[in-house]
Parts: C-alpha cells; sequence; structure tokens
C-alpha cells in the first residue's frame, strides 16, 4: 500500500481496505528497510506518527482532507518537541517550542508525521551534499545525488517512504530534486503558503510547498496549507479557490508558451528533447503552442545570488550563539562567542552565503551589486507578466540536467549555481511553478517538465500538469531499491 | 575582480566569522568568481527602474497593536546554551578587563 497515492490511500481508509496504523507501519518498515541506503529522514518520529494514526483511526470517518495521510517534512520546518536542524552543526540539537503554521494546517487536516527529512544546510544547494548530516543518494541510483536542497523530501517521495512531503523553494529547491528524483514538486506563489516557523534562508525567495507522486496529491496538499495567516505578514488576502476544478484531462483552449532561453545553451540535448515530446502530447491534447523569448534570462543566476545571498546574511545574522543553538566553549568575551559559535557551527556554502551578501550590502557596494540586482530582478517580473499575456502556461525543463554524482560539483559552487538556472528566474518573478515527470535519460535518470503559471495561479499548473500525467505513464515508473 | 586575502578578512570580521589562511585563500577565489559573474549586470539599463523588495506588492501589512500573553517565554528562554539569572540571559563580558 505504500505505492498508493493521497487520493487512493483516502479511499482505502474511507471503504476500511486499511486502517491509518496498518499505512502507517507499512511506511515506517519501508523506511527501516531503505534508509540505510539512502539517508532521506534526519529524525523518524514513529512514536508520534503511531499516537496520530490511532488517534484518526479511533475517530474512524476520515472525513479531514489528508486523514490518515503519513508524510514527512523537510527538516527546516519547525515541530514543537521534535528535533528541527535545518541541517547544519548549529542547529544539531535544536528542539523548537512551537510548530510552523503551515505544519498546524496539515494537522488539522488530520496527517501523521513519519519524520523530518534532509536537505543541504539551510536549504542553500542544489544536491543536498551541503548537509550537516551528508547526503541523499538518489532511489533510481545511488551513486547519484538526490538534487537539493529538498533531497531527502523528493528521494523519500520517489521511493515510497511516505505519500507526500513538504519542501520549501527558495530557487528551485522543490522543484529541482523533485525533477532529479521523478516526482512531482511544486513551488507556490510567493506568500500563498504561510512560512511562519519555517527556518528562512532568503525573505523575499522562501516559499513551502509539497513533493507528491501525482500533480492531483499537490493540489491536495496546497488545499489544505495555502491562505492567508495572521502569523506571516506577507501572505496576501487572496482567495483560494477550489484546485479540484482544475483537473481537467483536455487542454482545448489553452495556450502554452515555449521561451525559447530555456531550451539553449547549458541544456542537455536528451533533456530538450524530452520535454518537447512532452510538448507534443500537450498539443494532442488540444494545446495551442506559441514560441515566447525571456531575454534577461541569462542575467537569472547572478541576479538571483547577489539578492539571495544578502537576504541569506540578514538571516544567518540571528545564529549569535546565545539565543539559541550551538554555542563554543572557546571563549572569553562576547566577540569570541560570535566568531568560534559561527565559526564552528556553520559549513562552507553558509559562510560563502555570509561573506557574499554581507559584501554586496556593505557601503560603497550597496548600489552596484544589491540595489542593481534589485532593479533587473523589477525588470524580469515584467518580463514574466508580459509573457503571460500572451500566453496560460509556459513550459521548460527543470534541470539543465538529470542528475549528477555525488562529489561531481561540490568543491565548485559555480557549477552547483548553474544547476538553478532554469527554476531561479520562477521565484525572482514571485510566480508558481510545478515540476512533472516526462521521461528518463538513456542511462535511466530521471528527466522532468516544469510547467510555469503567474501570481496565483496554481490552478493553471494543475490543470496542464494533471492533462500531461494522464496521457503518460512516467509517474507510475518506480525505482528499484 | 579579485578579492585581496585583505578584503576577504575584512568581510569576514564584518560578518563574525573566523578563517583559517586556507579558508581565506578558497573563499576569497570562490566570492571573486561571482562578484565578476555579478558584473554582468552592468549590461541591463535599469536608469528608469524601481528596485523591489516585496514581489507581491504588498505594502503596509498592520495588525492590532495589543498585548497578549506569550506562553512560550519561558520556553524560548530555555533555548539559550547561557546560563540563566532572574529570567535573563547571562552573557560573557562585553569589554576586556
Amino acid at each position: 500500500m505504500i505505492d498508493l497515492t493521497i487520493a487512493q490511500s483516502k479511499a482505502g481508509l474511507k471503504e476500511k481496505k486499511f486502517s491509518a496504523t496498518e499505512l502507517t507501519r507499512s511506511y515506517l518498515d519501508r523506511i527501516k528497510a531503505t534508509d540505510d541506503k539512502l539517508h532521506a529522514y534526519i529524525t523518524v518520529t514513529e512514536d508520534v506518527a503511531l499516537e496520530q494514526a490511532k488517534k484518526i483511526d479511533k475517530k474512524g470517518d476520515y472525513s479531514g482532507l489528508l486523514e490518515g495521510i503519513p508524510m514527512n517534512l523537510k527538516d527546516c520546518v519547525c515541530t514543537a518537541g521534535i528535533r528541527t536542524t535545518a541541517c547544519s552543526k548549529i542547529l544539531e540539537n535544536f528542539v523548537p517550542p512551537y510548530n510552523a503554521h503551515m505544519y498546524d494546517r496539515l494537522l488539522d487536516a488530520g496527517t501523521i508525521l513519519l519524520g523530518k527529512t534532509n536537505t543541504d544546510e539551510f536549504t542553500m544547494g542544489a544536491s543536498s551534499e551541503n548537509s550537516y548530516f551528508g547526503v541523499t543518494a538518489n532511489p533510481w541510483n545511488t551513486a547519484y545525488v538526490s538534487g537539493g536542497s529538498s533531497g531527502g523530501p523528493a528521494a523519500s517521495v520517489a521511493a515510497d517512504q511516505c505519500t507526500f512531503s513538504i519542501g520549501t523553494d527558495t530557487g528551485g529547491s522543490i522543484r529541482q530534486p523533485a525533477s532529479l528524483c521523478g516526482a512531482v514538486g511544486l513551488k507556490v506563489t510567493y506568500g500563498r503558503v504561510p512560512r511562519y516557523g519555517c527556518i528562512p534562508y532568503a525573505s523575499s525567495f522562501d516559499t513551502v510547498g509539497p513533493i507528491t507522486k501525482t500533480v492531483e496529491d499537490a493540489a491536495l496538499v496546497l488545499q489544505a496549507i495555502a491562505g492567508r495567516s495572521e502569523k506571516d505578514a506577507t501572505t496576501p488576502d487572496v482567495p483560494v479557490p477550489d484546485y479540484a476544478d482544475f483537473l481537467k484531462e483536455d487542454l482545448t483552449g489553452i495556450t502554452l508558451g515555449l521561451p525559447k532561453e530555456y531550451f539553449g545553451q547549458g541544456v542537455d540535448k536528451e533533456v530538450s528533447e524530452t520535454v518537447m515530446k512532452g510538448v507534443e502530447v500537450m498539443k494532442q491534447l488540444g494545446a495551442k503552442v506559441i514560441e515566447i523569448s525571456l531575454p534577461l534570462t541569462k542575467y537569472a543566476i547572478p541576479t538571483y545570488y547577489i539578492l539571495v545571498k544578502s537576504e541569506g546574511s540578514t538571516n544567518m545574522a540571528r545564529y549569535d550563539g546565545i539565543k539559541y543553538g550551538h554555542t563554543t566553549d572557546q571563549a572569553k568575551e562576547l566577540q569570541d562567542i560570535y566568531m568560534n559559535s559561527r565559526s564552528e557551527g556553520f559549513g562552507d556554502e553558509v559562510k560563502r552565503t555570509i561573506m557574499l551578501g554581507t559584501y554586496a550590502l556593505s557601503a560603497g557596494y550597496y548600489d552596484a551589486y544589491y540595489l542593481k540586482a534589485a532593479k533587473v530582478r523589477a525588470l524580469m517580473k515584467k518580463e514574466f507578466e508580459e509573457a503571460f499575456e500572451k500566453c496560460d502556461a509556459l513550459i521548460t525543463p527543470t534541470s539543465p540536467t538529470p542528475t549528477f554524482k555525488i562529489g561531481e560539483k561540490v568543491d565548485d559552487p559555480l557549477a552547483m549555481y548553474m544547476c538553478d538556472v532554469l527554476t531561479v528566474p520562477i521565484n525572482l518573478a514571485g510566480i508558481c511553478g510545478m515540476s512533472v515527470p516526462a521521461g528518463f535519460s538513456s542511462n535511466g535518470l530521471p528527466i522532468s517538465i516544469q510547467i510555469i503559471a503567474g501570481q496565483y495561479k496554481e490552478g493553471n499548473l494543475f490543470h496542464v500538469g494533471h492533462a500531461f500525467e494522464k496521457a503518460t505513464e512516467w509517474h507510475k515508473k518506480k525505482p528499484n531499491l | 575582480m579579485k578579492l585581496t586575502s585583505e578584503e576577504v578578512k575584512h568581510i569576514a570580521r564584518l560578518a563574525r566569522l573566523k578563517l583559517t589562511d586556507k579558508e581565506v585563500d578558497k573563499f576569497g577565489e570562490q566570492l571573486s568568481d561571482i562578484l565578476s559573474l555579478a558584473k554582468t549586470l552592468e549590461e541591463v539599463d535599469t536608469s528608469k527602474v524601481e528596485p523591489i523588495a516585496q514581489i507581491t506588492g504588498l505594502q503596509n501589512v498592520t495588525f492590532k497593536d495589543e498585548t497578549e500573553p506569550c506562553e512560550l517565554a519561558d520556553k524560548l528562554l530555555e533555548q539559550s546554551p547561557m546560563p540563566i539569572q532572574d529570567h535573563m540571559i547571562k552573557v560573557k563580558n562585553v569589554f576586556n578587563d
């Protein structure tokens, strides 16, 4: 039963084919059997899960939106009384006193928490190799990375270690690992899901969203967690539609744009060919396809990294060795506590973030770097708005390549940053995007399509994604573990 | 765009990070590469553009200015690795003797 989707599990529970406890136990067994190979989980919350399942079975009506569905959370989502590390040494033993607001919404919907899953330290990375606890392997070939930063969430979904997972996406951290592991990954519009209690990287970019086995499941999870929250002032009061209404099987009346810049230099031929085969399927389903140009795309990586590292350096300032987290035992005075706790507690990518951001924000360089990038960001947002006057969604690859070998890019930060080249523009514009499995490379590694739509147009993603999924079999393929 | 090791050390000091000499060299090179890439943004004409920091256009989001009891206060204080005294965190001395 571990290969069931949310929709199928809900039906099984309601028809009393199995209980929430049986479903939970089968996932716990699966984690025990496979996680030595993958290392997707940082913490398995067996006792919490079984207790939650027991309560739900006792109630017995499985009426909640996600009632009885076992899932996991990326380890940067705060869970009261359960260790939350952001996969950093500096938070190795951090036990938050409160829940992320989004997790409270999931609990209200009736989900069961299986555990906390791996991420690059503070979500900074594209391979999960920056995790203090070590890399998560790709379920399709364990010599390869699961992607990042939500490598643990994506691998755990692909390997049937949960029904779904919650990740975070600042520049591709849900979509890229979902693509590399062959799962569905949804990056919501900025502000669609409250960030309260999710450990921040870059506050004007961070989003929270699901990684699932199908598009329909992504719509179900978003239904449970979307909407304005008093606890997050950046969640606008925009109504949440009934996403199930968008799950249609034909694409008549839909116009799709192909931005030519997303199929150019640096994108594997195998990847662009797979995506174009997918576009043919969408045409057969009734979609009209037009070519679009987004000429600012080539500036996305420098714009993104200047802004994100600036915001990241500011967010990392809270780790002072005093309020919470790791503190040094090598300190005579206050300055030593800051200097030593931070130097001992942070890994290399976080240190690069802090230094690059500090530099870009410092007097004398602020105008040339931060302000310049913030202006280019405004232009990129406008460029997307103009594109969406001509089409309902854009179709691109999610990642320029399939997954890569563990260790291949770990000493070359710039090469690692380039993994995000097709995903960061979406975060710069604050719009939404979803990665959907679309095929495999010649050596059996997953390749995905990225569907992109305007702000609050998640419904368009579900429409196009669901129709494509129903017409193909890619999402049904499972890795051998 | 090449950062000198003095510049790298200065940035690290501002950022409250202590680096080894080896790290100064390594990060210096890596940060220089990234900053060189950022220089390509000069090609974009932004002379008539207002920068944005809030991507969905929200402004002045306000909540009622009322005090509420915080049940978490003690739990938050317990998070500190420092000694707690009279409901306060006791830190090391700020100045040398």
